[in-house]
């Protein structure tokens, strides 16, 4: 790590709310309120900004161009990738390659890993609170290969069953790709424990980092992860930028994900010859612009104490669960004992999307429906929750405004 | 004589102006859905389900006296209200004229944005299939 010495803004929750220019609009004739950072998060200038001054002053299409802009353009592209990596405490820049979300990292995994290395019976084990993301890649991968998937159960609180999952490791088991913070419940995984026993195993450990990272700082080699997926939109970066984290020697072992230009080192009819990490894994014209921004994004959380962003959040969830509790009909789906970000709930058997609706009019933004967890709705015996979820820019205001909203849906629909 | 489909359209379309607030509106709309009938146990089939991402609708109809009757049915109680207000604009017409009708009369009461396709929920494809249904009862009548 940069043995810079780092001053951090003071956290001043109004002052940061400045930085984004969205919070300031109305909704429906009111100041919008918006809890729905799990599906993304909102952009501050700085991010914004930086990408509009890509696009009038610096754009070219980068790598092996010899004039200027393209030299230019590369430059400030491959400065993320080192800015990644440092935010990630990996052991180099070739370990981050750039996808076009959590969703293509995953998939790149389960075809070009999983495609080349599983065999018939080998077994992958994911658990019940996984996003459609981080099933179905694998259901196709273990169809296509003859291996199994296993599932490690759940707790009603939305905890993993960890003797279940010590049960379901052995021999045969390859991969475990897990959430790390849950998107529908906000369960956060107790993942060292799990990268240990899987290791001891002798099996890999993908983690989905996509609701994580907004809310911590995740440390790759502390972990000693084999993969880390996550997407530059719900961590205050622009839309369509995913993250693969992934061991140097394992990227090394896998075949191309896809083929095209930039991923070769020489073509011929006859043969071609893959260009090194992280390169390989990239095909075509990358998400330049968005990766440069994403840069942005990252410096801004550099800027601040990540201990002081955490304790604001934790202080808004503990607040928000105190008063929803007090709410008539309230019930809270996943209570696990760490949380991040997230509180999903129903007003007894009332659908979501009706309450949604009612906050949807007073300008409060949540998602409702099954949050791309069937299987884990199912579980619960459910159609979806109402998930209000967090970022740092939120403020004791949103909450009330939340409460408030949630009360009056509670009065109308009951 | 029966009204037709725009004299139902602007009478709906008188009753909410009566609202001056939109949770008057909406009581009203969830009023609607608590007092429609629903379908009965043997329609809530799948092949009667209209696809929809956040609440699901079922849908029932049939030619009565040549006229196209509807019974429909949600899991969500505004998406309820508004099939109530579908149903009481479009069932028991002659079916041609379900097919042909345009339907003004939600944009004017403001639930524009319920039939927009990020909502959803089943609406859009609702009245969709009602106009096919009607389409194919047609032929019939």
């Amino acid at each position: 790590m940069s043995g810079k010495v780092t001053s951090f803004r003071k956290f001043d929750v109004e002052k940061i709310r400045n930085d984004f220019p969205v919070l300031h609009r109305e909704v429906n004739g009111n100041p919008l309120v918006y809890l729905d950072n799990g599906a993304s998060s909102q952009k501050p200038k700085q991010v914004i900004d930086r990408m509009t001054r890509y696009y009038e002053h610096e754009h070219a299409n980068i790598h092996r161009g010899v004039h200027h802009l393209s030299q230019r353009a590369t430059d400030s592209y491959e400065q993320v990738r080192e800015a990644t990596c440092n935010y990630l405490n990996a052991a180099s820049s070739r370990e981050i390659l750039f996808t076009r979300g959590t969703t293509e990292s995953i998939n790149l995994v389960a075809c070009s890993w999983g495609r080349h290395f599983l065999k018939e019976g080998d077994e992958i084990i994911i658990s019940t609170m996984e996003h459609h993301s981080n099933i179905v890649p694998w259901q196709m991968t273990c169809e296509e290969r003859g291996a199994k998937l296993k599932v490690i159960p759940i707790s009603k609180a939305g905890e993993l069953d960890m003797e279940a999952f010590q049960n379901l490791l052995n021999e045969r088991t390859r991969l475990v790709s897990l959430v790390h913070v849950s998107n529908a419940l906000g369960t956060i995984n107790p993942v060292k424990e799990i990268i240990n026993l899987a290791h001891q195993c002798n099996a890999l450990v993908l983690l989905d980092g996509a609701q994580a990272l907004p809310h911590m700082k995740v440390d790759m080699r502390a972990l000693d992860v084999d993969f880390y997926a996550f997407s530059a939109h719900k961590m205050l970066g622009p839309t369509g930028l995913g993250i693969l984290y992934g061991r140097e020697s394992l990227l090394d072992s896998m075949p191309p994900y896809q083929g095209g230009g930039e991923m070769i080192e020489r073509v011929t009819f006859e043969k071609t010859t893959y260009n090194e990490l992280p390169f390989k894994f990239e095909a075509g014209t990358p998400n330049i612009a968005d990766t440069i921004a994403f840069g942005s994004a990252l410096e801004y959380y550099d800027e601040f104490d990540q201990d002081e962003l955490i304790a604001h959040e934790q202080d808004l969830l503990a607040y928000a669960g105190q008063r929803l509790s007090q709410v008539d009909g309230i019930e809270f789906v996943g209570m696990a004992r760490d949380k991040a970000g997230v509180i999903s709930f129903n007003l007894k058997d009332i659908h979501p999307f009706d309450v949604g609706t009612i906050l949807d009019q007073m300008g409060i933004a949540v998602r409702t429906g099954h949050h791309c967890t069937q299987p884990l709705m199912d579980f619960y015996g459910i159609v979806g929750t109402v998930r209000a979820s967090f970022a740092f820019y939120n403020n004791q205001t949103d909450v009330d405004a939340l409460v408030d909203g949630v009360e009056k849906a509670s009065a109308i629909l009951l | 004589m029966s009204s037709s489909i725009d004299e139902i359209q602007d009478q709906v379309i008188e009753e909410f102006q009566l609202f001056d607030q939109w949770i008057e509106k909406y009581e009203y709309i969830i009023e609607l859905g608590k007092n429609l009938p629903g379908l009965d146990d043997q329609y809530m089939r799948d092949e009667n389900l209209v696809p929809g991402c956040q609440s699901r609708v079922w849908l029932h109809a049939e030619l009565k006296g040549g006229k196209a009757v509807y019974a429909a049915d949600s899991d969500a109680i505004i998406t309820k209200g508004i099939i109530a207000l579908l149903i009481r604009v479009l069932s028991e017409q002659p079916p041609e004229k379900v097919h042909e009708a345009e339907l003004y009369f939600i944009d004017r009461i403001g639930l524009k944005d319920h039939l927009s396709s990020t909502r959803s929920n089943g609406l859009v494809s609702m009245i969709n299939k009602m106009r096919t249904v009607a389409r194919d009862l047609s032929k019939i009548a």
